[in-house]
């Protein structure tokens, strides 16, 4: 399997504050991965470094193993075809679902606004597409009947399905899922896990997902990486890293609940 | 997010010749008009004097500005109206009426104390009745909201006083003993300039110890870093909050009278551009910084009373003092686009805004 | 519910009302309401907006007291009034005791006749308080009665007040359309006869009885008649409203056609002003300095006096030049603020605004831009060699850019762009990161927004033949900001109603201009605490299900 992003050295500092260092993965093609970390790891920091959120420091990110993404705006990261969701939800909150998705297509349409005012041809016929492809979005994340609702009113796991259901919608080759299962209960994080390897086999792209709770990232992960501090403190498959006694001395040291979790997740 | 603009490349072109050409014809300005050198020394340290004296009243407006700004993340437009309304209410029923009958020359200090404190207890009437009623219930609401009714807020109290003292400028009496000139150092200086410097001095000495020693200016403190946090340390945030408005309302009151003192009249839209000045002043020193504030504010005084006759009149500009307000607002503009976190440079407002 | 409704809380109620009939005495709002007589010989404005605030309050405090029995609410009504009355009795006795007007401008002997009904200091207090008290006790007896007759009369009530306050206007209306003898027999002076408000308060409450014994049988049928018809009826009324709106100067007549031209600019700028605000977010400021650039640029490019550059310029070949003018200074003016949000950018476009009206004033710029003097002598725009003097036809250009502009701004917001534009209010990060280009995306915002100023200035240089500087203040960018506040900020048809209220009312009522920075500043406020999504908020659009068949809903 070929490497689709890989992380040379990144390093982030906020003055005196080193919150990623160096940190490397490779990510395989069609691969479902996960970095996990307690709290404040430097997690989200590492995503925003690779979605264009924060420009790096240091280091290098390789798409496909060619193309340097590093320091690019997030919307040029967007048009490489990285998508990404949030750790607190972050919709459109004042948009319909059917417009946060359409908004999400917003890399595949390309009629110019003149168009729009003339509503030609050309711009209907993108637009009843556009609308086509949201709803099968929409149906496909079990959304079925909610897409006019507006998206504050939306139930809390609907509006994890509708955001990820938005990074979809740019058809993306890498989605970074953000702790998509926080603050869901056992039985929610469970059918959200089955839910992301449908993704996987069905839409057929990979997936790299950030969680702090080991439990729910284990079931699924092909390979892990273990961010402590901001630094990879361990990598490999599932099963090396609940034996890696730096894990769980990373875990158990920052909090007694989470390594508690360790021993669950068998 | 200022790390966005420098990655726009063509924008970051556009961005530096705005600015290298501000600061060229700025410089050009200075050159030609000191080779020029169309004003005698004594002008010069006139202009300076009345510039640091009317930065001495942004200074105590700025002071509401950056101390709201701290607590509540919020542009309190209406600021410049409880500036307006003590000292015009002060002066129609009371300075008028103890000029008339002699008083007020007879006992000039004791006289100018009742109507400084009268002019506090209004600003700050005025002021905290904004805040409960149009303020308090929109805590936490989205940043735009607070910031339109304060603007609402402001043009109620400016037509407000209007309707109430009529839309005229109403003259402030002359004070004998606070009339004429001092020699300090060699330099006829105005009273009434001497005095609002002295007394800025005082109170905002006397505000920054409050707000650093004692416990009440402890639990603004506390307020203004996290309000979740101190209320569960046991700190009531809704009494810092009405506090915070009460001592920028009280220095917003004591810079209507030293105002009064200087121009010798008030007028109900008087708060407007000094209160869209010394908010400048406050984003200038760095805004929630108290010493900043006081800072920004001289800075911005005194180069808006140099600025015209220093950098426009080399540039051929016809009545440059016409455009002593567009050096405020240029000033306005180009600290908030660069460098938003003012001259102190905490990176802290950055974040905020 | 409100039970336990205590002697204090009473008090409390009536002081609150007093002290705002206090207020509005102070500011000098009822006196000059005063001067407008409603029906001839019984009351005016003034006396209307005097006992508006304890009305309202006994109204509210004993809406929801059925349960107390009847007498008790009416007693309660009756406290509040007489309460709210006394602070203005207070201030009966001082004015006659010492002239007042030396401190409060607008405290005067004839704000004594007013509230004293001429009858003197103490009997006319007691009258006062009576009348409140009274007043206030029929508000609460109007709240515990049942929907079906307090409905009629509430009705009536408003309709008979509404009318009466627009009989100057309505009175021309009808001398002119009907003759005067028709004038004469319903009005007398500038104010409903009483005979006449009489017939017009039975005759509204007659038809409210009627309808609501009728109406809804009515509805039945129209909601039950065939798709086909249906079909016929929408048609019908589409075309009923086309020619209303095409004929309108024939009904308005020249006064009301002219207010109809301002609202009409007004219109045209809120709906630039939502697109940067409404559907972007982005809270500009400085919005005015579009439209004094398109004012000026229509100016210096026809102007027939000294400053016009007269080089063959006529408004038809300016006006393009003058949109293209605003929208290339939109853009500029963006550049600057790209990296910019929410508070601070208000600022920030509050000062270039400031800036470009301080420049215009100075003499900088004097001998283009007429500095304070303005530019004077600007033709009126022209149509196949006739000139357009008449308000009636100048409505047809403000009714054609008004016209484009809601097409293009519904266009543009039902495109991509428009939802980019609504991403962006929601939140810009995000957006980013849906691949969208935030500085196009932006400039784009505030380019077409900077248009549609332009033109309505452009129009407005045309339409008023000169221009001073001094008339493009921050005053108007508030005015259009609260315009679009009012309506619904992101809603189209909220511009309309927003400057139907703000800016068409001040027209029709002079008093009502005079303190309508204070009004603006009060709603502003109220809008915010108890209606953020205003009056006519946009509708969210249905997409999902058989959106074909929804289209025409989406549409009305």
């Amino acid at each position: 399997m070929s490497i689709i992003l890989s992380t040379r050295n990144v390093t982030k500092r906020f003055g005196g504050l080193v919150a990623v260092n160096s940190f490397e993965i490779d990510v395989k093609e069609n691969s479902i991965s996960s970095v996990i970390g307690p709290n404040g790891a430097g997690k989200t920091t590492f995503f925003n470094c690779i979605t264009g959120f924060y420009t790096p420091t240091e280091g290098e990110i390789i798409l496909d193993g060619k193309e340097h993404i590093e320091g690019l705006r997030p919307d040029q990261v967007t048009l490489k075809g990285i998508s990404r969701t949030y750790q607190n939800i972050r919709l459109f909150s004042k948009m319909t679902a059917i417009e946060n998705i359409l908004v999400g297509e917003h890399r595949h349409l390309k009629t110019h606004w003149i168009e729009a005012i003339f509503k030609t041809k050309n711009f209907l016929k993108e637009e009843e597409e556009a609308l086509e492809e949201a709803i099968r979005l929409l149906n496909f994340v079990g959304l079925n009947g909610l897409g006019d609702q507006v998206a504050h009113n939306l139930p809390y796991g609907a509006q994890r399905r509708l955001e990820i259901a938005r990074a979809l919608a740019s058809k993306p080759k890498l989605l970074l899922l953000d702790e998509p299962t926080a603050g869901m209960n056992p039985n929610e994080s469970i059918e959200l896990m089955h839910f992301i390897r449908r993704l996987r086999d069905e839409v057929g792209i990979t997936i790299l997902l950030i969680e702090h709770d080991m439990k729910v990232v284990m079931g699924i992960s092909e390979e892990i990486w273990v961010m402590d501090f901001g630094e990879k403190i361990a990598e490999g498959t599932p099963l090396d890293i609940q034996r890696n006694p730096r894990v769980i001395e990373a875990y158990l040291g920052s909090g007694a609940a989470s390594g508690l979790d360790l021993g669950k997740g068998e | 997010m200022s790390d966005r603009i420098k990655q726009i490349d063509f924008l970051g072109v556009i961005m530096w010749f705005f600015r290298t050409s501000l600061i060229v014809a700025m410089l050009w300005g200075t050159i030609a008009t000191l080779l020029n050198n169309p004003y005698s020394a004594r002008a010069w340290t006139d202009t300076i004097v009345a510039g640091i004296a009317q930065g001495s009243l942004y200074a105590l407006i700025a002071i509401g500005y950056t101390l709201v700004y701290g607590v509540l993340f919020m542009i309190n437009f209406a600021h410049g109206e409880f500036f307006m309304s003590g000292i015009m209410t002060a002066s129609v029923f009371l300075a008028v009426p103890m000029s008339e009958s002699g008083y007020l020359d007879a006992h000039p200090v004791l006289g100018i104390t009742i109507i400084a404190i009268v002019t506090m207890l209004v600003s700050v009437g005025i002021a905290i009745l904004t805040e409960r009623i149009a303020y308090k219930p929109l805590r936490g609401a989205p940043r735009l909201v607070p910031l339109i009714t304060a603007i609402g807020a402001s043009f109620f109290w400016q037509y407000f006083f209007r309707g109430l003292y009529g839309s005229k400028v109403r003259p402030f009496p002359l004070i004998e003993s606070v009339a004429g000139k001092v020699n300090i150092g060699g330099i006829d200086i105005l009273k009434s300039q001497v005095i609002v410097i002295i007394v800025t001095l005082i109170m905002l000495v006397g505000l920054y110890l409050f707000v650093v020693k004692t416990k009440v200016g402890k639990s603004i403190r506390a307020a203004a870093e996290n309000k979740d946090v101190a209320r569960l340390m046991g700190i009531d945030v809704d009494r810092a909050i009405t506090i915070t408005f009460t001592m920028g309302a009280a220095m917003a009151g004591i810079a209507g009278v030293l105002y009064a003192l200087v121009f010798r009249q008030v007028h109900f839209f008087m708060g407007f551009f000094p209160g869209i000045k010394a908010f400048t002043a406050a984003v200038l020193g760095g805004i929630g910084s108290i010493p900043g504030a006081a800072l920004g504010g001289l800075f911005l005084g005194v180069f808006e009373s140099v600025g015209p006759g220093l950098f426009l009149e080399g540039l051929g500009v016809l009545s440059p003092h016409q455009l002593k307000d567009i050096i405020a607002f240029t000033m306005l503009v180009l600290v908030l686009i660069f460098r938003p976190q003012g001259i102190l440079g905490e990176s802290l407002a950055e974040e905020k805004a | 519910m409100n039970k336990s409704m205590t002697t204090k809380d009473i008090i409390k109620k009536g002081l609150l009302a007093g002290l705002t009939v206090l207020s509005l005495n102070l500011i000098g709002f009822i006196a000059l309401l005063g001067e407008r007589e409603l029906i001839k010989g019984w009351f005016t404005l003034g006396h209307v907006f005097l006992l508006a605030t304890p009305v309202a309050i006994a109204y509210l405090t004993t809406n929801k007291m059925e349960a107390e029995g009847k007498v008790k609410p009416l007693g309660i009504g009756f406290v509040i009034g007489a309460i709210a009355a006394l602070p203005s009795v207070l201030l009966v006795y001082i004015e006659t005791t010492t002239d007042l007007r030396q401190f409060l401008a607008n405290v005067s002997p004839a704000l004594t006749e007013l509230l004293t009904f001429g009858q003197g200091v103490t009997v006319g207090s007691v009258l006062l308080i009576l009348l409140f008290g009274l007043m206030s006790a029929f508000a609460a007896f109007i709240s515990i009665l049942d929907e079906k007759i307090s409905k009629p009369l509430v009705t009536a009530f408003a309709w008979t007040l509404g009318l009466a306050t627009f009989s100057e206007i309505l009175l021309i209306r009808v001398r002119d359309l009907f003759g005067r003898g028709v004038a004469k027999a319903i009005f007398s002076g500038k104010s409903l006869n009483p005979i006449s408000a009489i017939l017009l308060f039975a005759l509204v409450m007659g038809i409210t009885i009627w309808w609501s014994k009728n109406g809804a049988s009515y509805k039945e049928k129209i909601a039950n008649v065939t798709p086909a018809k249906k079909k016929q009826m929408t048609q019908g009324k589409s075309i009923l409203t086309m020619l209303v709106i095409l004929f309108l100067p024939l009904i308005l007549g020249s006064y009301l056609t002219e207010v109809t031209n301002n609202v009409g600019l007004y219109i045209l700028m809120g709906l630039g002003l939502n697109i940067v605000v409404g559907f972007a977010g982005l809270l500009d400021l400085g919005y005015v300095a579009f439209f004094a650039i398109g004012a000026y640029v229509m100016g210096v490019l026809t102007s027939q006096g000294a400053l016009g550059l007269d080089i063959g310029f006529t408004f038809w070949t300016a006006l393009p030049i003058a949109v293209i003018t605003s929208t290339l200074f939109g853009i500029m003016l963006g550049i600057p603020v790209l990296g910019m949000r929410g508070d601070y950018l208000a600022i920030v476009t509050l000062g270039f605004g400031e800036i470009i009206r301080v420049i215009a004033v100075s003499d900088v710029f004097k001998e283009t831009l007429g500095g304070a003097q303005g530019i004077l002598q600007i033709p009126k725009p022209d149509f196949f060699g006739i000139e357009l003097v008449q308000p009636g036809q100048l409505y047809y250009v403000v009714l054609g850019a008004v016209l484009l502009a809601v097409f293009i701004a519904t266009r543009l917001r039902d495109s991509r762009l428009g939802r980019q534009w609504m991403a962006l209010r929601e939140d810009e990060d995000v957006a980013e990161a849906m691949g969208m280009n935030l500085v196009s995306t932006k400039l784009m915002a505030f380019a077409t927004g900077a248009a549609f100023s332009g033109l309505a200035g452009a129009i407005f240089a045309s339409k008023l033949t000169s221009i001073f500087p001094h008339s493009f203040n921050l005053i108007i960018s508030i005015n259009v900001l609260s315009l679009i506040i009012v309506g619904g900020v992101g809603s189209i048809p909220g511009v309309f109603a927003g400057a139907l209220i703000l800016v068409g009312l001040p027209e029709l009522l002079r008093e009502f201009a005079e303190y309508r920075m204070l009004i603006y500043g009060v709603l502003l406020i109220v809008m915010m605490l108890f209606k953020p999504e205003g009056f006519l908020p946009d509708k969210s659009r249905k997409r999902e299900l058989n959106p074909d068949d929804d289209l025409g809903l989406a549409e009305n």
